[in-house]
This record gives C-alpha cells, structure tokens and sequence, in this order.
C-alpha cells in the first residue's frame, strides 16, 4: 500500500514538474526580448552590453542549427573535423554578428503579437518593433524550434517578411561559389569577421 | 477572317491557361524562388551595384539621414502622398489580376485621400476602415500570370529588378501610369515633367531614410553585401507576387527538415 502512494505520488510529482518547465513559445519570445531590451537599456559599455547580449544568445538561439541551415548543401560534403570546425567559426561569426547589430539599439520595445504552430518541432511567433521617431513600426517573426519544450530555442527572424537565416544562407553560397566552392575560403572569411 | 477567329483563340486559351497556372500558389511559388534566380550577368550587376552605393553615399545617405530627423507628421505626410499617388498604377495592376474588388476599394481609396486627405497627405481611407493598402505593378501583374522572373537585374540608380520586372516597368512610359502621362507625356499645362521626376526622387529618398538603420546594420555585418542585397530583394519580390502576409507560406521548410536529421 505505502509503495503504491508512494508511486502515484512520484508519478504526479513528475508529471507537475515537467509540465511547469514547459515554456509556451511567445512566453519565451518576450521574456528573451524583455531581457535584451533591458539589457540594452542599462548604463553601461557598449563592449559590456556586446558581451551580455552573447550569453542571452548562446542561452536562447539554436546557433549549431542555424550554421548547418545556412550552410544549405555543402553541408553534405563535410568531413567530421570540418563540420567541428565549422561550428566552432560560425559560433564565432554569428555572435558577434547578432550581438553587434543588437547593441546599436537602445531600448527598444517588442510587443508579442501571436502565435502560430506549423507543426510540433517549429511555432512563428509574432511581435511588433514599436515604431520611433526615427522609424517606422517593424514586423518580426521569430521562428521557434520547439522539439524540447522545456527549451525552445530561436532559429530565425523574419523581418517585414525577410528571413534573415534565408539571406545569410544565400550570402555562404555566394562565397563559396566565388571560390570555387572550397569551404577554406569560408573558414578565412568567417575567422576574419569574428577577429575584425 | 477564320485565320483571325483562329489567332483569337489560340491567343485566348494560352491567356487562361496561364492564368489558371499562374494563379496556383505553388507553382508561384517554384518560379519565384530567389535562390533559383540566376545572375547571368554578374559582372555588369557588381558594377552597377558599386556605382549606386557610390550614389548612395554622395547623395541618398546624407539626404535621408537629414530627412529622417523632419517631425513625424511631416514623413508620414510625404509617405502617404507618395502611397496615394502610386494607386493610379496599383488599379490598373489590380484589374489586370483580375481584384476587381480591391481595385474598386483602391479606386475608392484614392478618391477618399486625394479629396478629403488632401491630396494624399492623410490617409483617411485607412482612419475610415478601409483594407490595407497594398502597391501592384505591372511585373507583378506579368508573374501573376505565369511569367517567370528571368535573370536578376541591378539596375544603374534604379537598383535591384529581374529582366521580367525591367520589361514590365516600361508599360509605365507608355500609358500605364497616370502620373508620368500627365506630367511627363502630355502636356496638360498643370503639371511639369519636374513633379515626376521629384516624386520619384522623394520616394527613393523616403525609402532610404525609413530603411536607414537596417541598411546600415546589413552592409556593416555582411560577408558579402551583393548576395544579402539580392536576397532580400528577390524575398521580398516573391512575396508581394505571392500577396502574402505570411511567411510559412513562401518559406521552404525542406532544408530545416535536414538540418534535423544532421
């Protein structure tokens, strides 16, 4: 009897705790952005806020998928040392990529619209960029990989309806077929971005 | 005259079939995929592509970074004007997709705006309730009914096109936009070929100021400035082809399903 109850109870209890570390897509989506923007917001170096706004994105975006994605079909083609290789450089790129775009904005104000499940590994999340003087109103949607719940992770932004995973997808391509596809000229290009 | 009947229907019948293939989203879709585009004439794109961000940095950059600082109503006066103006090629679009609706709500639009909103400058349709607006041209209207893009185009000063786009954009200068007939092709004594000319202007103008940031960000932070450029305008094409406001229905989902399995 007591192992009975003592099994229902640590059923329930796992069963609570998982549902509760489920994190419903635009939750996640405007409790990141309400960190970066009051990240953004703080009294502090612009290297400093580069360095913060780092660590929220190794925490919240799925930077290993997303070099893969953008990567597109050369991927195939990749050993495994360059494949390591690749996601060591890309990390590099697109941290400092992400982080540096971020940090020209002070405070800037994302109200979370909706949401929409495509299926179960991926939901659009949409939210608005509140318009100031300087510009207009900006639509952003956030592709969510939801395969975990417990983490969803951001896999792409959409902007105004562009896909910022789809461009930079492109602009690899373009690299690559300017240099003969070699995938070395990528690695010097990429390296050469983070170290500028 | 049977030879005639007989040019009258082959001509006909290809008109609706293409209309029925280019109405299929899907097929829109294939033909307007920006990665399936091709650069035939790179060399000749690069070099324009240089000479308008030479263009940009004298003229349009310095331009729009003193305009974005005008008072709020002041843009968005100049932003409405523009928008209203643009209806007079956005009907006849409408139409020719076969929108009759919508081209009555524009019509209706333009009407509302230039009288009421005077001349364009409030946008009381849209305070009225109207839909939203949204611009067509005449490369649209050709992709609608099953032309495909052709190679990609940059365009001295113009920028970024496709051959289609290019071809189609001449219908304006012969007959296909009120504005340019009656400022530039017939002389109707109330307006100057100057009023076109500066409209075109101010539009790219405006454009440049309201995208300041983004496209600052997008050449600082760009492997490779021409393919982002190029991207972005042939997604942004496919979309407005497309009439789509979302993005799950022109984003491929294949190369995500991959990347899973990596």
């Amino acid at each position: 009897m007591m192992k009975k109850k003592l099994l229902v109870f640590l059923i329930v209890f796992f069963s609570i705790t998982v549902s509760s570390f489920s994190i419903e897509p635009d939750i996640f989506v405007q409790s990141t952005v309400n960190r970066a923007s009051k990240l953004l917001g703080e009294d502090i170096s612009k290297n400093e806020k580069i360095e913060k706004l780092k660590i929220i994105a190794k925490e919240t975006v799925d930077i290993r998928g997303i070099g893969f994605y953008t990567l597109g079909k050369k991927r195939k083609s990749l050993n495994e040392q360059e494949k390591k290789r690749y996601a060591e450089l890309f990390e590099g790129y697109f941290l400092k990529s992400f982080s540096s775009r971020l940090a020209e904005y002070t405070n800037p104000e994302i109200d979370v619209q909706g949401k929409e499940r495509l299926n179960e590994n991926y939901t659009i999340v949409n939210s608005i960029l509140k318009a100031t003087k300087e510009r207009p109103e900006i639509k952003i949607d956030w592709r969510i990989y939801t395969k975990n719940p417990d983490n969803p992770l951001i896999r792409d932004l959409i902007i105004e309806g562009l896909s910022l995973a789809r461009t930079q997808k492109e602009e690899f391509a373009s690299v690559l077929s300017s240099n003969n596809d070699d995938i070395e000229a990528l690695f010097k290009v990429l390296k050469k971005f983070s170290q500028n | 005259m049977i030879k005639k009947i007989i040019v009258i229907l082959i001509t006909t019948f290809a008109l609706v079939s293409n209309l029925h293939a280019g109405s299929d989203g899907e097929l829109l879709l294939k033909k307007n995929e920006p990665s399936k585009i091709k650069d035939c004439s790179e060399t000749f794109n690069k070099a324009s592509f240089a000479i308008n961000q030479g263009l940009d940095k004298v003229i349009f950059k310095p331009v729009a970074s003193v305009y974005r600082l005008m008072p709020s109503t002041i843009k968005t006066g100049v932003s409405n004007s523009l928008n209203n103006l643009s209806n007079v090629v956005t009907i006849p679009n409408n139409l020719l997709q076969g929108e009759f609706a919508l081209a009555g709500i524009n019509a209706g639009r333009f009407v509302i705006n230039t009288t009421v909103g005077i001349l364009g400058l409030f946008d009381v349709a849209s305070y009225l309730g109207f839909e939203e607006y949204t611009k067509e041209d005449y490369g649209q209207s050709l992709a609608i009914h099953g032309v495909g893009p052709g190679c990609y185009l940059v365009l001295p000063v113009l920028g970024p096109s496709t051959a289609r786009d290019t071809i189609a954009s001449l219908t304006n200068f012969f007959g296909g936009d009120a504005w340019y007939n009656v400022t530039v092709r017939n002389d109707t004594h109330y307006f100057r070929d100057i009023d076109y000319y500066s409209s075109k202007v101010t539009s790219g103008i405006d454009f440049r100021a309201k995208n300041f940031d983004s496209i600052e960000n997008l050449e600082k932070n760009s492997l490779d400035f021409y393919a982002s450029v190029k991207s972005l305008y042939l997604q942004d094409r496919q979309q407005r082809i497309l009439n789509s406001q979302k993005i799950i229905e022109t984003q491929d989902d294949s190369d995500w399903e991959e990347v899973e399995t990596q």
